[in-house]
């Protein structure tokens, strides 16, 4: 057998050899000639320390400090690293008895011997003081830097979120976050979680058996920088919000103000509310269960996910539509004897003059004009049926932003519901449903619910004749950055800007009219305000009081929704509560003190619906 | 019976003890490894040194039952152990279970199996009975389909992804080298795999800038230095060209001008090598152009074909990116343990860096740590000593062999335990990057070490049985 290449075993015998030899020459460098990897004493360890970067703080839209970082304590243990020590003394510093000691150990222990696990979260200035001058006493014991957040003012809760700890989740799928770290758990702190937490960084230190750090492990040739988070600049007028939380104090329900130009929030009220100091730091899992079990659902947003059916307010759309879609006109005249009526159907109405235009209806809320507007809009030769026609009506619906998210910079904003025709096909039967069948929704009652977000978001377009931006409640991230291309991206809504003026005339007239105007409470002397009141039915108790409005008419500054459970029409207590709220944006201080004492000293609390 | 009576006379006793040493060393250092006050009992089958005892008795009897079997049975049932471990590469896409981000396990009842680690057994026992039909050419015909046995589980393996284990498949070239594969085939693949990890850490421009150095000094030592000075003039006045157009005309990446400059200068060239028929500027030039080439390529499928998460894994893999919380902070952790060991070590369960647990996976692919931290310089070159002494022993045991099928298969066993000794260790103390690959017959897991005791027997019975008649 000829074997021609016999020899080239001699080549592949030196790669073994030239393996081994680079391997222990290198080993022969790193454990025998660079002392860099040596540690001195047998007992020496290296002790990795985070180094949390400070959260980013969140400002005004004025520029007022709205939510900054305090510094706090973390202690930590790495058990194995720990000797006989004197328990008592140390037990007296942090204020702990022996069995808490015990228990606290026992966790660290089970969690891991050697790796560092904390003892004791969020230690006061105080204590770490006193903790700091008796450290060598305490070897395998030490303290890490932490931020905690804090709120200039007791407000805003919802909006600004608050920070907790990851959970195990999150841990497994997202490799920045250790155990023990914070993130943003809801509103901006979670929506902005990655521009605010900055990066952390890592010191490696070399520390002896008497707990010293010696120094910077290998001069810090490991070590890594925290980057600080990034300040954000929000939309909202923290004074604004204060003012609008004060008026819903004792009443259930929600507050959304929008500057229509842009789609910047400039109040998100939900009320009722929280301090959110309450949710930082040890005491915030305590409280977090305290306000979980109240009754009043203090964590609820309603502003973003309360679906309230959106009565009357709702007639604006029907008009808008209506004059859309070339089936009525500003001087079309219905007439309404105390209702509307079709053959043994009857949708009620208040008594008033008859007939009616466009304009005085809107003024006076008549819902037979609207039942009329509805069935043309849905009976409309155009389309070949009721059906096609109603796909067309809800289209207008969803170009406004209803029944779908509408993409605000917060979590949990939930889509609100507007009935699809394959809704009512099915519980009507494939086509066996008319205009007459679902007239309710002529007069915004029935199947259909909207987030007071999407009502503020109606007010903004109506406002713009047209036109929105998505709301958001972030304008600048960083120093000079700029909103997210997200929220300067105009949206049409289909209906033209002529449409409008005839429905804003009404609305004007619904505040500033004559007799039968449902919003005189809502007048302001010094500015037009347009706006439409609304009254939820509720099945649970007393009908929710709504209002919508805009001001002032011509270049609005001001889009605004008011939602106030159990508080009946919506001219009783929405409108003057938005009228308050125009007036304190506008001009900067409120002289109708009359009128702001009586809704302070309103309580409408969730009992007062039993009756 | 007379032949398994045989058997125990004709086996290679010196690798056997060798594989029983690296095997109770191993399981010495995954104890210390893992080391903990509160689980003394070795037996305790809820710890990995448990498990590990389990795994090594599994191993002894998977010894024993390949010692006893026939010889003849992998002689000729290599096509039939590689077609099913294909099938099984395959089955573990679709059905497998994820771990670590790989498909690459099959999940029994509580045990997982990784036929991987199995397939190369296969694989090296179909590629030494391929090379076995073939009567004396060396030439592409022989070595395609040769390469072509061993990629195809490469490639199924590298769609897991399992990078780490598809590189391990490099070995067999080392069976291919020496059964007569070009050595300019095996020049090409080195600098392939070179330039590839070159041009991602450095960047196009210098590596191509440094192939154009390098060519000039392999023409001066094969040429002369007339002719290089020709071919440096020329190759001035080409690059001016190509650069002033490339560059002002057309705004070229300054590679690509090399490139182009190369391209021409070869056309000026051609006429000059082919009418004096100069063998060494041809295959220079061959190389060069080549290389640049397979940049410009390789610098392409990286930006535009391969994923940006793979992206992202291979610059980790290569240091580029940054990740102090990932995998430099895992070799730097690494290195302190095994740094810190000194020329003596800490002594045996006395390692403090290791027991932190800062070393990710330190009863797996980072066993070397226990050993460099606990057993010093000292300990670390016996066991570089043992598996210099294993594969030293495996290269006489091929040579000895009268069939290209055993030789050739006693080198695929003798390349892969070469290759994961290298890197692993090699990774451990900074030489290699990280890849994440066993250290044979020392870390912990059943699936690695079944599948190199399976390798490892399967040539000590085919040795011997070396007297036997063979296909």
């Amino acid at each position: 057998m000829k074997d021609r290449y016999a020899n080239r075993k001699y080549l592949i015998m030196a790669l073994v050899l030239v393996a081994a030899l680079i391997l222990i020459a290198r080993l022969f460098y790193i454990q025998i000639i660079d002392k860099t990897y040596r540690v001195s004493a047998a007992n020496n360890a290296l002790r990795p320390v985070m180094q949390y970067p400070a959260r980013g703080l969140i400002y005004d839209r004025n520029g007022e400090l709205i939510v900054y970082n305090q510094a706090a304590y973390d202690l930590l243990v790495i058990p194995i690293q720990t000797s006989a020590f004197d328990t008592s003394r140390f037990n007296e510093i942090l204020g702990i008895s022996m069995d808490d000691f015990r228990e606290r150990m026992k966790g660290a222990v089970s969690y891991s011997r050697r790796t560092p696990s904390v003892f004791m979260k969020m230690i006061s200035s105080e204590t770490y003081a006193l903790l700091q001058e008796e450290m060598y006493r305490f070897p395998g014991f030490y303290v890490q830097a932490r931020t905690l957040r804090k709120y200039t003012r007791p407000v805003a809760a919802h909006l600004l979120g608050y920070v907790g700890e990851v959970d195990n989740k999150l841990l497994a799928r997202d490799r920045y976050y250790r155990s023990g770290d914070y993130i943003g758990v809801s509103g901006i702190e979670k929506s902005y979680e990655e521009e605010l937490r900055g990066t952390k960084g890592v010191n490696i230190f070399l520390v002896d058996v008497h707990n010293n750090i010696k120094g910077s492990y290998a001069d810090g040739r490991y070590d890594t920088i925290a980057i600080p988070g990034t300040n954000l600049w929000s939309t909202i007028d923290i004074s604004l919000q204060e003012y609008g939380e004060k008026l819903m104090q004792n009443k259930t329900g929600s507050i959304v103000v929008i500057e229509p130009a842009t789609g910047e929030i400039l109040t998100l009220v939900t009320s009722p509310s929280y301090d959110p100091n309450l949710l930082v730091g040890r005491i915030r899992s305590e409280n977090f269960s305290l306000l979980q079990a109240d009754t009043v659902k203090p964590l609820f947003d309603r502003a973003l996910m309360a679906s309230y059916p959106p009565g009357s307010t709702f007639k604006i759309m029907n008009g808008l539509i209506g004059l859309q879609e070339n089936v009525i006109h500003p001087s079309s005249l219905f007439s309404c004897s105390n209702g509307y009526h079709a053959g043994s159907l009857t949708v009620g109405c208040h008594t008033h003059n008859s007939p009616l235009d466009l304009q005085e209806a809107v003024a006076q809320s008549c819902n037979a004009w609207f039942c009329n507007a509805f069935r043309n809009i849905l009976e409309n030769q155009r389309y070949g049926s009721v059906q096609d026609a109603f796909d067309q009506w809800r289209e207008y619906l969803v170009a406004f932003g209803f029944g779908n998210k509408l993409g605000i910079d917060l979590p949990n904003e939930l889509p609100g519901f507007i009935p699809t025709r394959s809704y009512y096909d099915r519980y009507y039967g494939k086509d066996r449903w008319k205009a007459l069948t679902i007239i309710s929704l002529a007069i915004g009652q029935g199947e259909i619910g909207a987030t007071p977000l999407q009502m503020a978001n109606m007010a903004a377009i109506i406002a713009n004749r047209g036109s929105f931006y998505i709301p958001h409640v972030v304008k600048r991230v960083g120093d000079n950055g700029s909103p997210s291309p997200l929220y300067m991206q105009k949206y049409i809504t289909g209906i033209s800007p002529e449409n409008f003026e005839p429905v804003i005339e009404g609305m004007e007239g619904a505040v500033n009219g004559g007799s039968g105007s449902t919003a005189r409470g809502a007048r302001l002397d010094s500015i037009i305000i347009c706006g439409k009141t609304g009254t939820a039915q509720n099945p649970h108790g007393k009908d929710h009081s709504i209002f919508v409005a805009f001001a002032p008419r011509e270049n609005p500054q001001i889009a605004i929704a008011v939602y106030v459970e159990n508080a009946g029409f919506g001219s009783t207590f929405a409108a003057p509560i938005a009228s308050l709220m125009i007036e304190e944006y506008l001009t900067g201080q409120v002289r109708r003190k009359y009128l702001e004492d009586y809704v302070l000293k309103t309580v409408i609390t969730p009992d007062a619906k039993e009756q | 019976m007379q032949k398994s009576s045989n058997i125990l006379g004709r086996i290679d006793w010196v690798t056997v003890m060798l594989w029983l040493a690296m095997m109770i060393m191993g399981w010495l250092n995954i104890y210390a490894a893992v080391y903990n006050e509160q689980h003394t009992s070795i037996f305790d089958l809820s710890q990995r040194y448990g498990k590990q005892l389990l795994w090594i008795g599994a191993a002894i009897v998977l010894a024993v039952f390949v010692l006893v079997t026939d010889n003849k049975f992998y002689f000729f049932f290599a096509w039939v152990f590689y077609g099913f471990f294909l099938f099984l590469l395959l089955m573990v896409l679709i059905i497998g279970k994820e771990i670590n981000g790989a498909k690459a396990w099959f999940e029994i009842g509580s045990f997982s199996l990784q036929p991987s680690e199995f397939a190369k057994f296969a694989t090296g026992l179909a590629l030494a009975s391929f090379l076995n039909m073939q009567r004396q050419s060396s030439g592409l015909r022989v070595m395609v389909p040769a390469t072509a046995i061993i990629m195809a589980p490469a490639v199924l393996i590298a769609l897991q992804p399992d990078m780490g284990s598809v590189i391990t498949y490099f070995a067999f070239f080392v069976v291919l080298y020496r059964e007569g594969m070009s050595i300019w085939v095996f020049v090409s693949v080195i600098m392939a795999v070179l330039l590839f990890l070159l041009s991602l850490i450095l960047g196009n421009l210098p590596v191509a800038i440094g192939l154009v150095v390098m060519a000039a000094i392999a023409l001066l030592v094969t040429s002369g230095y007339r002719l290089t000075l020709k071919a440096s003039v020329i190759m001035a006045v080409t690059g001016g060209i190509a650069f002033f157009t490339g560059h002002y005309l057309l705004d070229l990446d300054t590679a690509v001008i090399i490139t182009l400059a190369v391209v021409l200068g070869g056309i000026v060239y051609a006429w000059y090598i082919y009418r004096l028929r100069l063998r060494g500027p041809a295959i220079v030039y061959v190389f060069l152009l080549g290389g640049l080439l397979y940049l410009l390529t390789v610098d392409y499928v990286f930006h535009n074909v391969i994923q940006p998460h793979q992206q992202t894994r291979i610059n980790i893999m290569l240091g580029i990116e940054d990740d102090p919380f990932g995998e430099g902070y895992n070799l730097n952790q690494s290195l302190i343990s095994i740094g810190s060991g000194g020329v003596t070590g800490k002594g045996y369960l006395n390692g403090t860096q290791t027991k932190f647990k800062f070393v990710p996976e330190q009863s797996t692919d980072f066993i070397f740590c226990t050993v460099g931290e606990e057993w010093g310089f000292i300990g670390s070159v016996v066991v570089i000593g043992l598996f210099v002494w294993l594969l030293l022993r495996l290269l006489m045991l091929a040579e000895r062999q009268r069939t290209t099928f055993v030789r050739a298969y006693g080198y695929g066993v003798f390349g892969l335990i070469l290759v994961h000794f290298f890197i692993n260790i090699g990774m451990t103390i900074g030489v290699v990057p990280v890849i994440g690959i066993p250290l044979p017959f020392f870390s912990y897991g059943g699936s690695s070490l079944w599948g190199f005791t399976l390798l490892l027997f399967v040539f000590l019975r085919l040795d011997a049985g070396r007297t036997d008649y063979l296909g």
